[in-house]
C-alpha cells in the first residue's frame, strides 16, 4: 500500500528468473505442470496461515467484554435459569476456552455448519448463500470496468508523458486515490439521486416492490458499481503509466525504435507486453482493496451482499456471522493471490513457476 | 516487488520531462507543505484561536448553507461545520499519528530483527507477514473494534496493529540488501562489533525509508479511523471525528442539504494529497531513480 511497485503478493522477494538452460531450449507453451505445482504449493502454505487467522478470531473474542449467549437472547434472559443459559451456551460453542472453542467451530464448519448469526437470527451458512451472488456481482462488475479503463487511461497518459491528458489522468488518480469511497458514495448520491434523480439511492428494488427484475437492477446497480470502479481506477492507472513508462525505455523497445518500426506498433506490441507484466500482478493483489472498498460502498447503498452484513455482524458484535465472513475474505485474498502468481507464470517465459 | 523486469532507468538516459517539470515540482512541494503546515497548525491551536464551543446546539441555526458568518454552513443541529471539521482534524490526526507510530516502531523492530537475524526469525516473520496480508486490514480492525466498544484507543490499536506489516517489509528488504554490501563485510572483518555494525552502517540506511514509510503511514491511518468512524465502529458519535461527521451528515444529505458531507470529507482529501505530496519529495531524494507514485 505505501507503494506501487510492492504488491500484496505472498512472494516479495524479485521472482528468480528461470536458468538459462530453460528458456535456451524455448519454451513452447505455457509450464502447466509447474503452475500446477506452485498452485499446490499455495493451498498448502493456506492452511497454517488460515490456522493462525481462526485462532486469532477466537482470542479476540475471548478477550472481548460481549458474551454471546446474553446477546442472543437479549432481554428475553432476564428470566432465564441458569440451566436454559448453559444448554444455550453449549448449542451456541460459547463454553470452554478459546482454543476448544476454536476447535468445536473448527469441526463443524469442515461439516459446512457454520454456527447461527445471532442478529439475523439465521444459519450462518444460509447468510452466505443468499448474499454472495450479491456481492460477487458488484465486485466483479466494478473490477471488470475498474480493469479496462484503468489500463486504457494508463496507456494513453503513458504515450505523451507530460501531455494535458496525462496531467490530467495523473492528477484524477492522485485525487481519488485519496478520496475516501464512502465520502465519493454519498457525493454520488446527492448529485445522481437527489439532483439530477436520474438513478435510485440505494437498496435493490424500487420502493413498494419486492420483485427484481432485469431493469431495475440495472439501475440499481449502476451507482454502487460505479463508485466502487471509480475508487478502484487509481491503482490501475497509475501501474499501468508506470510500468509502460519504464517499458518505453527498456531496449527491446529502443531496438523496435531504431528499427524504424511505427510508434503504435512499438507501443502495442512492443512495450504493453512487459509493461502490463505489474498490472496482471495487480489483477489478484486487488481483492483485499477490493473486499475494503465493497464494506464501505454496500452499507452506503444497502446493497444486500456479504460486505453490508460484515458491518451489520460487526456493530452488533455478532461474532458467528462476522468469524465466518472474515475466513471467506482470507480464502479471496488468498486466492487472488494465487491468480497473481499464476498469472505471471504464464504471462511471463522469464519465470520459472517452481521457483516462485 | 514481484517485478522481474531489469529496471532500464538505472542506467538508461535521463527522461526530458525529469528537467522540464522542475518548476512544477517544487510549486508541488511548497503547496503541500504550506496546506499541511496549516492543517497541523489549525489541528493544534483550534481550541486557542476559536474558544467557541464546538459541541453547542443551535437549533434555530440548522442545515444553514454556507455564508459569511458559517463558511461551510451549519449542520443538523445547528453546529458550525469548519469549527467541527478543524476538530475532527484534530482528533483524526491524533489517532493517524499515534497508529502509524505504533505501526511503524513495531515494524521496524520486527522488520530489522527478520533481516539481520535471519533463518528461523526470518520464516517466522515472513508467516506472520503472509497471515497478516491475508485478512483485508479494514475487516481487521472492524473485527478488532467489533469485539469491544467504540472508542480512540481500540481505534488506535487496531490500525496499529494491523500496519505494521508493509514497514516491516520496506526494512527487512533493506537490512538484506545492505547486509550483502562489501563495505558491511569490510567493517565486519575489521573487528567492528555487531552493535557498532547496526549502529554505524545499519541505522542511518534504514531510518530514512522506514521515516518515509512512517509518513506515508499516516494519512492512511487517518483514512481507517474514518471509515471506522463512518461505519459507526470508531470514535463515539458525540465526538467529532471526519467519519463521524460525514456518517451524521446522511440523513441532511437525503434531504439534499451537501454541506455537511462535502467538507469534512475534503478535511480528509487535502491533507492526505499534501503529506503524499511531500513524502514523494522525500522520497525523490533518497531514491531518485524511480519518480514517486502515491501512496495510500
Amino acid at each position: 500500500m505505501a507503494d506501487p511497485f510492492v504488491t500484496h503478493g505472498t512472494t516479495e522477494a524479485p521472482a528468480p528468473v528461470a536458468a538459462p538452460g530453460r528458456t535456451g531450449r524455448g519454451r513452447t507453451g505455457p509450464p502447466l505442470a509447474a503452475l500446477a505445482r506452485l498452485a499446490g504449493r499455495r493451498a498448502l502454505a493456506a492452511v497454517p496461515v488460515l490456522t493462525v487467522v481462526t485462532l486469532g478470531m477466537f482470542a479476540v473474542a475471548a478477550a472481548s467484554p460481549f458474551d454471546p449467549v446474553r446477546q442472543y437472547i437479549g432481554s428475553d434472559g432476564l428470566g432465564a435459569s441458569q440451566d436454559t443459559l448453559d444448554t444455550l451456551r453449549e448449542r451456541l460453542a460459547a463454553s470452554g476456552t478459546f482454543a476448544e472453542q476454536w476447535w468445536a467451530w473448527l469441526r463443524s464448519a469442515l461439516t459446512g455448519d457454520l454456527g447461527q448469526s445471532l442478529t439475523l437470527r439465521q444459519p450462518v451458512t444460509e447468510v452466505i448463500a443468499e448474499r454472495a451472488g450479491w456481492s460477487l456481482l458488484l465486485c466483479g462488475l466494478a473490477f471488470l470496468i475498474s480493469l479496462t479503463l484503468g489500463t486504457t487511461l494508463g496507456v494513453l497518459a503513458a504515450r505523451r508523458p507530460g501531455s494535458v491528458l496525462d496531467r490530467c489522468v495523473s492528477s484524477l488518480s492522485y485525487l481519488l486515490q485519496a478520496a475516501p469511497p464512502f465520502w465519493l458514495a454519498l457525493l454520488a448520491i446527492w448529485l445522481f439521486a437527489l439532483q439530477l434523480g436520474v438513478l435510485p439511492a440505494g437498496g435493490l428494488t424500487d420502493t413498494g416492490s419486492d420483485t427484481v427484475t432485469a431493469g431495475s437492477l440495472l439501475r440499481h446497480l449502476t451507482l454502487p458499481v460505479a463508485v466502487l470502479a471509480v475508487s478502484q481506477l487509481p491503482w490501475f492507472v497509475l501501474y499501468t503509466r508506470q510500468g509502460v513508462l519504464d517499458a518505453l525505455h527498456e531496449d527491446p523497445v529502443r531496438g523496435a525504435r531504431a528499427r524504424g518500426i511505427d510508434e503504435r506498433t512499438v507501443l502495442l506490441g512492443h512495450a504493453l507486453r512487459s509493461g502490463l507484466l505489474p498490472v496482471l500482478t495487480l489483477i489478484g493483489t486487488r481483492v483485499p482493496e477490493l473486499i475494503t472498498g465493497a464494506l464501505l460502498v454496500e452499507t452506503v447503498f444497502s446493497w444486500p451482499g456479504m460486505a453490508s452484513a460484515t458491518v451489520r455482524a460487526a456493530t452488533a458484535a455478532d461474532f458467528p456471522l462476522l468469524a465466518a465472513l472474515t475466513v471467506i475474505s482470507a480464502l479471496a485474498v488468498l486466492a487472488g493471490n494465487l491468480l497473481a502468481d499464476l498469472l505471471y507464470g504464464l504471462a511471463d517465459p522469464r519465470v520459472d513457476p517452481d521457483q516462485m | 516487488m514481484t517485478s522481474t523486469r531489469p529496471r532500464p532507468t538505472d542506467n538508461g538516459p535521463r527522461r526530458p520531462r525529469d528537467t522540464t517539470r522542475r518548476g512544477t515540482r517544487t510549486v508541488r512541494v511548497w503547496t503541500s507543505a504550506a496546506l499541511a503546515a496549516a492543517a497541523a497548525l489549525a489541528a493544534l491551536l483550534v481550541p486557542l484561536l476559536a474558544p467557541l464551543d464546538q459541541q453547542a446546539v443551535d437549533l434555530t441555526a440548522k442545515l444553514l448553507a454556507p455564508s459569511a458568518d458559517h463558511p461551510f454552513g451549519t449542520d443538523e443541529l445547528g453546529r458550525d461545520i469548519l469549527l467541527r471539521s478543524v476538530h475532527g482534524l484534530r482528533v483524526s490526526l491524533l489517532v493517524g499519528i499515534t497508529a502509524a507510530l505504533v505501526a511503524s516502531v513495531l515494524g521496524l523492530l520486527i522488520g530489522a530483527a527478520a533481516g539481520a537475524l535471519g533463518g528461523r526469525t526470518d520464516r517466522l516473520v515472513m508467516r506472520a507477514v503472509d497471515t497478516f496480508t491475508a485478512v483485508p486490514h479494514l475487516l481487521m480492525g472492524i473485527f478488532i473494534v467489533a469485539m469491544f466498544r467504540p472508542g480512540i484507543w481500540p481505534v488506535i490499536a487496531s490500525v496499529g496493529l494491523t500496519h505494521w506489516v508493509s514497514t516491516a517489509r520496506i526494512v527487512r528488504a533493506e537490512v538484506l540488501s545492505l547486509r550483502s554490501r562489501p563495505y558491511i563485510d569490510a567493517a565486519v572483518s575489521g573487528g567492528a562489533s555487531r552493535l557498532r555494525v547496526a549502529r554505524r552502517h545499519l541505522v542511518p540506511a534504514v531510518l530514512p525509508q522506514a521515516g518515509l514509510a512512517a509518513v506515508l503511514m499516516v494519512p492512511h491511518a487517518i483514512w481507517h479511523e474514518s471509515a471506522l468512524s463512518f461505519l459507526g465502529l470508531g470514535i463515539p458519535a458525540h465526538q467529532a471525528s471526519l467519519g463521524t461527521m460525514i456518517n451524521g451528515a446522511r440523513g441532511s444529505l437525503l434531504t439534499g442539504e451537501w454541506w455537511p458531507t462535502l467538507f469534512p470529507g475534503l478535511f480528509i482529501v487535502v491533507p492526505t494529497l499534501a503529506i503524499a505530496g511531500l513524502a514523494g519529495a522525500w522520497r525523490e531524494r533518497i531514491n531518485p531513480r524511480r519518480r514517486s507514485e502515491l501512496v495510500l
